[in-house]
C-alpha cells in the first residue's frame, strides 16, 4: 500500500553523519531543479490557455516569468545566506506555488466573461493577488533568513512566541463572530475587506515554544515513569502541559469549529513529544486523548448540538455525503465527483470543470487540479508533498543540536499532517476540516506561513550541512563570532 | 533523539500511502460511479455540448436547440408554446424529461446506436454534428384546431382533452390536453427558475403537465354505446331489431329506474337498435346489456382495446408515451354474481366504466376502418442529423380486429345516423359523410357532466379520413354538442392537411 508512497529519494534512511560531510553546498542542482520546476509551471499556464481559449496568448509566459523572478532571486538570496541548505526545498515549494497561481489564474479564466478572458491581466482575480502574495511570502521568508543567521536564535524568543501562539489562536475564538466566522469556522480575523487567518502563524510560533520546552523538559517526561503493560507511561505531574495542549485544541475545536487545526496543534504536540521523548506511551495517549476528544465531540453534537453540532453534522457528512448531496454534502460530493471525473489521467489542465465545486480555490483546490491532472498528477503533487517533508525530517536527522531536531522535525511533520488532513478531508478518508492546501490554496496567510515554514527549514539543513570549522561540534558562523549556545538550555548528551 | 525522527518518517509516509491508497481506491472503484452521477453538472456540460435534434411535423420544428453563450450551449426551445407541450414533453436541465423528448432521447441527443457512423465520421473530421431529428405524425392544422377549438369551448369548460387519428394508418394528427402549459420556462439553465416553474405547475390543482388524451379516465357515458351495440351486432340482434325501451326501466334488483335524457327520447315500447343508437336510448341499452349478460359486454369492451394497460403512442413497435388503461369495472352484486342495475348502469356508460380519450378514438377509428383497430403512433421518421439518411419510417400495423366487417359496416350507419339525425349534429362537414356518437356521463351529484363526443370522417370514395375523440370534463349541458362541434373543426383540418381526399 505505501509502495507507491516512497520517493525516488529515500532520505529518512540515509541520515548524514556529523564530520563525514562533504563541503557542498549543492546550490547548482537547485539552481537547475528550479529551473525544471518553472519550466513545468510555464507549460501548465500554457495548456491551460489552449485548453480554456482554444489558443496560447503572446502573453501566456508572464505570470511564469514573475513567479521565474521571485524565485531565482530567493536562490540567490539562499546561494548568500544559507548556502548549504537543503537543495531540494525550494525547487519543490516553487513547483508547487507555481503550479497553484496557474490553476487559479484558470479558476479566474473560467469565471471570467469569454469577451474578456485573453486580456485577463496578470494581477488580476485570485491568480494575480495569488502571484502578489507569493512576492510577498518569499520576501518575508528571505527576511528571516537574513535575520535568523542560526535557527538558534529563536529558541530566546521562545517564551514569547509561546504566549503569541496562545493568542493568536485564541482571538478568532473571542471574536464575535462577524469579525472571525467565514463558512462555519471561525478562524479568521477580518477588518474591512481583508482576513487574515492566524492561526496558521500560531502554528510556527507553537511549534518554536514546543521544541524549546521539550528540550529543558526531556529528561524529566523521558525517565520518570510507571510500566503498565510493558509500555512507560509518564508520570501524573508530567502530564499537565499535555493536557493543557490538548485542552487549547478543544476549545479550537469547540469555540471555532475547527477539528483540522485542533488535530493539527495536538498532533504538532504530540510528535514533537515523542521525538523528545523516544516515548511511545506519548504517542498512545495522545492519540487516545484525541480520538476519544472527537469521538466525544461528535456524540454530544448529536444530542445536545450547541458548540458541538458543527462537528457533528461534519463527521456526518464524511460517513454519507450523498445523504444530502445539495445541502451539507454538496462540496464534498462535488470535490469526489471531480475527482471522479478526471480519471487516471484527468481532463488535461484547463479542460475541467473547476467551478462545479463551490470555493474551489480554497479547501477543495486538490479535488480542482485533480479533475485536470488525473491520479497521476495527483500522485506527483503527494509526492512532491512527501518529499519536503522528508528532505525537512532528514535536516532534523543531521543537525546536531536537540532544538533544532525538535523544530525541523516539528515543522516538517505539520506540513505532512496538514496535507494528509486535507486531502484525506476531500477525498472522503476522514472527516472534512477547513485546511488550506499548502502552497496551493488562495490566500495570504496560508502562504505567508508557509514561506516562513520553509525558511526555517532552511535554515535548519543549512546548520546541519554547513561544515564544522572547529572540533568542538559547533556550526561555523559566518561572522566568526563565538558560538552560539541554545538559549537557556542547559547541557546536553546527544544521542547517536 | 534520531530513531523517533526516523519513526515519525516512515508515519509520514504511512500517511501519505492512505492518501495515495485512498485516490486510488476512488478512481478504481468509484470513478465511473461518480463520474456518471446525477449530481455530477459535467454530465450535462457534456451532453450540451452537442446540438440536440429537433423535432418536427409538418416541416416545422416544434422543438429546437439554440446557441447560447452560457457554459451549457445550447438552450432547447419550444416555439409553438402550450400548443404542442404534451406530446413533445420537455428536456430540462434538472428535471425529468418527458413526452417525445424522453422517449427519443437517444436518438435526439445524437448518442443512440444508430448514429454512431455519424459520431465516428466526427471524431476523424473533427465537425459537430448534432444530434438526429424526429419528424412527428401530427397535422399542424389538426392541432390547431384541438388547441384552439378546447381553449375557446363554448361550454367554459376548464379541463378537456382531444386526440385524432387517421383509422388506416394509426398515425395520430393531433392531440391535446387542456389546461396545456408553456415548456419553455422548464428548461431554463437557470435550474432555480425552472424547479419553480415545475412547481408551480405540479402544484396547480388543474394538473396542467397530465397528458389527459392518454391517461384521464372518466366515465364515458353514451359514447359506450357503440361497444354495447357491437356485441348485440354480433349475438344475433340487427341494424333495425326491435328492442325493448320505454321512458324508464328498472333493472331486476334495483330500486332506481334508468331513464332517458329527455322525454321526448325513445318513450315507444320498442326502438330499432339504429334508432336506440340514433337517439342515444338509455332504457333500450340498459335492457339490451343486461339481455346480453355482463361478459359479453367486458369481452367487447376487452376486444375494443379496454383492460390494456401497456400500450404506448410514440415509435412503432418502441417506448412511447405511456397511456392509462381503460376499464369496464366491477358489474358484480354482493353476492359475486352479476348485479343486473350495476350492468344496466354499466351498458350506458357508467357505475365504474372508465375510458380514456384514446381509447374513444380508437373506437371511432376501428369503425371507421372495417373493424380493424390500427396501433396509434407519433414518430413518422428518425431523420439524420444531416437530414439526407433516414433511421426509421413507420410501418403501419394493426393493433387488434375488435369487430367484424360487417358489424363495422352496420355500427358505421349507425354513427353516420347519429351526426344526420340525432344528437352529433354539430360534427356535420359539407361534403363529407362523418359519423360519431356524444356522451354525457355523471361524474359525481356535486359536479357538472363530462360531455364526449367521438366520431370519424369519411372521404368521397368512403375510406377513413380521421377518427377523433373530444371530452369536456365538468362541461354541463351542452357539453357534448361542443364536443362534437370541437370534433368536426379537428376533422375538417384533418381533411385539408390531407387534400380533400
Amino acid at each position: 500500500m505505501t509502495a507507491a508512497a516512497v520517493p525516488a529519494a529515500s532520505p529518512a534512511s540515509t541520515g548524514e553523519q556529523p564530520g563525514v560531510r562533504l563541503a557542498r553546498s549543492r546550490r547548482n542542482a537547485e539552481l537547475s531543479l528550479l529551473l525544471l520546476a518553472l519550466v513545468i509551471v510555464g507549460a501548465y499556464g500554457a495548456t491551460v490557455e489552449a485548453a480554456v481559449l482554444d489558443t496560447v496568448t503572446p502573453d501566456f509566459w508572464i505570470p511564469t516569468a514573475v513567479l521565474a523572478a521571485v524565485f531565482l532571486a530567493m536562490h540567490v538570496v539562499i546561494r548568500f545566506l544559507a548556502p548549504f541548505a537543503d537543495p531540494a526545498l525550494l525547487p519543490a515549494v516553487a513547483l508547487l506555488n507555481g503550479i497553484g497561481v496557474g490553476f487559479l489564474r484558470r479558476i479566474d479564466l473560467a469565471r471570467a466573461a469569454p469577451v474578456e478572458r485573453e486580456t485577463l491581466a496578470v494581477f488580476a482575480g485570485n491568480g494575480g493577488r495569488q502571484l502578489a502574495w507569493t512576492l510577498a511570502s518569499v520576501a518575508l521568508a528571505a527576511g528571516l533568513l537574513a535575520l535568523m543567521r542560526d535557527h538558534r536564535s529563536v529558541s530566546r524568543y521562545a517564551y514569547t512566541l509561546g504566549l503569541a501562539g496562545i493568542v493568536l489562536v485564541m482571538i478568532p475564538a473571542v471574536l464575535p463572530a462577524k469579525y472571525s466566522e467565514i463558512y462555519g469556522a471561525k478562524l479568521w480575523i477580518r477588518v474591512g475587506g481583508f482576513s487574515i487567518q492566524p492561526g496558521e502563524f500560531a502554528k510556527l510560533a507553537l511549534l518554536v515554544f514546543f521544541a524549546y520546552y521539550l528540550v529543558r523538559k526531556r529528561e524529566v517526561l523521558s525517565l520518570a515513569s510507571h510500566r503498565v503493560l510493558g509500555i512507560d507511561f509518564p508520570r501524573g505531574r508530567d502530564l499537565g502541559p499535555v493536557l493543557a495542549v490538548w485542552v487549547l485544541s478543544v476549545l479550537v475545536l469547540v469555540f471555532e469549529k475547527d477539528l483540522g487545526t485542533s488535530l493539527l496543534y495536538f498532533g504538532m504536540f504530540v510528535v514533537t513529544l515523542y521525538i523528545a521523548t523516544e516515548r511511545v506511551s506519548w504517542l498512545l495517549i495522545g492519540l487516545i486523548l484525541f480520538f476519544g476528544g472527537a469521538y466525544l465531540a461528535y456524540v454530544l453534537g448529536g444530542v445536545i448540538g450547541g458548540p458541538f453540532a458543527n462537528f457533528h453534522l461534519r463527521a456526518e457528512i464524511w460517513l454519507d455525503p450523498f445523504a444530502d448531496p445539495y445541502q451539507d454534502g454538496y462540496q464534498l460530493v462535488q470535490g469526489l465527483l471531480a475527482l471522479g471525473s478526471g480519471g487516471l489521467f484527468g481532463t488535461g489542465p484547463g479542460g475541467g470543470e473547476p467551478l462545479e465545486i463551490p470555493e474551489v480555490q480554497n479547501d477543495f483546490i486538490f479535488a480542482g487540479i485533480g479533475e485536470e491532472i488525473g491520479l497521476f498528477g495527483l500522485s506527483a503533487l503527494l509526492v512532491v508533498y512527501l518529499l519536503i517533508v522528508e528532505r525537512g525530517l532528514r535536516a532534523a536527522l543531521a543537525v546536531r543540536d536537540s532544538f533544532g531536531k525538535l523544530l525541523a522535525g516539528g515543522l516538517a511533520f505539520t506540513l505532512g499532517l496538514q496535507v494528509f488532513v486535507i486531502v484525506g478531508g476531500i477525498s472522503k478518508l476522514i472527516p472534512l476540516t477547513g485546511q488550506t492546501t499548502p502552497f496551493l490554496s488562495a490566500g495570504g496567510s496560508s502562504l505567508m506561513a508557509n514561506w516562513l515554514l520553509i525558511a526555517i527549514l532552511l535554515r535548519v539543513s543549512d546548520g546541519a550541512r554547513r561544515p564544522m570549522t572547529g572540533a568542538g561540534g559547533s556550526a561555523a558562523r559566518p561572522g566568526g563570532g563565538p558560538p552560539e549556545q541554545l538559549h537557556g538550555a542547559p547541557t546536553e548528551v546527544i544521542r547517536p | 533523539m534520531n530513531a523517533p525522527l526516523r519513526r515519525v518518517g516512515v508515519v509520514a509516509m504511512v500517511l501519505f500511502g492512505l492518501l495515495f491508497a485512498n485516490l486510488n481506491w476512488i478512481q478504481a472503484y468509484k470513478a465511473d460511479e461518480y463520474r456518471n452521477s446525477d449530481y455530477n453538472g459535467r454530465v450535462q456540460v457534456a451532453e450540451y455540448e452537442r446540438k440536440r435534434g429537433n423535432i418536427e411535423a409538418g416541416g416545422t420544428a416544434l422543438a429546437t436547440s439554440k446557441e447560447t453563450s452560457g457554459k451549457l450551449r445550447f438552450l432547447r426551445t419550444y416555439p409553438g408554446g402550450d400548443k404542442y407541450a404534451h406530446v413533445l414533453g420537455y428536456k430540462p436541465v434538472n428535471l425529468a424529461d418527458t413526452g417525445v423528448e424522453r422517449v427519443e432521447n437517444d436518438f435526439l441527443a445524437g448518442t443512440s446506436d444508430a448514429l454512431i457512423a455519424n459520431r465516428i465520421r466526427d471524431m476523424f473530421t473533427g465537425d459537430e454534428t448534432g444530434g438526429g431529428n424526429v419528424l412527428l405524425t401530427l397535422s399542424k392544422r389538426a392541432q390547431e384546431a384541438a388547441y384552439n377549438g378546447l381553449a375557446d369551448n363554448e361550454v367554459n369548460a376548464k379541463k378537456g382533452a382531444a386526440i385524432a387519428f387517421d383509422p388506416r394508418t394509426g398515425a395520430v394528427q393531433a392531440l391535446v390536453s387542456m389546461p396545456s402549459f408553456n415548456p419553455n420556462p422548464l428548461t431554463s439553465h437557470d435550474t432555480d427558475e425552472a424547479t419553480a416553474a415545475y412547481n408551480k405547475l405540479d402544484n396547480d390543482p388543474a394538473g396542467p403537465l397530465k397528458n389527459r388524451a392518454l391517461s384521464e379516465v372518466l366515465p364515458p357515458g353514451s359514447t359506450f354505446k357503440i361497444v354495447v351495440a357491437a356485441a348485440a351486432l354480433e349475438n344475433g340482434v340487427g341494424k333495425n331489431t326491435e328492442i325493448p325501451a320505454g321512458a324508464s326501466w328498472t333493472p331486476p334488483t334495483s330500486g332506481t329506474p334508468i331513464r332517458n335524457a329527455a322525454p321526448s327520447i325513445c318513450p315507444e315500447d320498442q326502438v330499432t337498435l339504429l334508432d336506440a343508437v340514433t337517439e342515444s336510448c338509455n332504457t333500450g341499452f340498459a335492457q339490451l346489456g343486461v339481455k346480453l349478460g355482463a361478459d359479453k359486454v367486458k369481452e367487447k369492451a376487452r376486444q375494443f382495446g379496454f383492460e390494456q394497460d401497456d400500450l404506448t403512442v410514440g415509435q412503432l413497435g418502441e417506448d412511447g408515451l405511456p397511456t392509462a388503461a381503460s376499464r369496464t369495472g366491477s358489474m358484480e352484486g354482493p353476492d359475486g354474481g352479476t348485479d343486473p342495475a350495476a350492468l344496466a348502469q354499466s351498458s350506458i356508460g357508467q357505475r365504474d366504466v372508465k375510458m380514456t380519450p384514446l381509447e374513444g378514438a380508437l373506437i371511432a377509428g376501428s369503425v371507421a376502418n372495417g373493424g380493424s383497430q390500427m396501433r396509434p403512433y407519433l414518430v413518422r421518421q428518425l431523420l439524420a442529423p444531416d437530414r439526407t439518411t433516414s433511421y426509421y419510417t413507420a410501418k403501419p400495423r394493426e393493433l387488434r380486429q375488435p369487430v367484424s366487417g360487417p358489424v363495422a359496416s352496420d355500427l358505421r350507419d349507425m354513427m353516420v345516423s347519429v351526426v344526420e339525425k340525432g344528437s352529433g349534429g354539430r360534427a356535420k362537414i359539407d361534403g363529407y359523410q362523418v359519423g360519431g356518437k356524444t356522451g354525457t356521463a355523471q361524474s359525481s351529484p356535486q359536479t357538472p357532466d363530462h360531455g364526449w363526443f367521438i366520431g370519424f370522417v369519411l372521404g368521397k370514395n368512403g375510406t377513413p379520413i380521421s377518427a377523433v375523440c373530444v371530452v369536456l370534463e365538468e362541461a354541463g349541458s351542452g357539453g357534448s354538442g361542443e364536443a362534437a362541434r370541437i370534433a368536426g373543426k379537428i376533422m375538417q383540418a384533418a381533411i385539408a392537411d390531407s387534400g380533400g381526399r
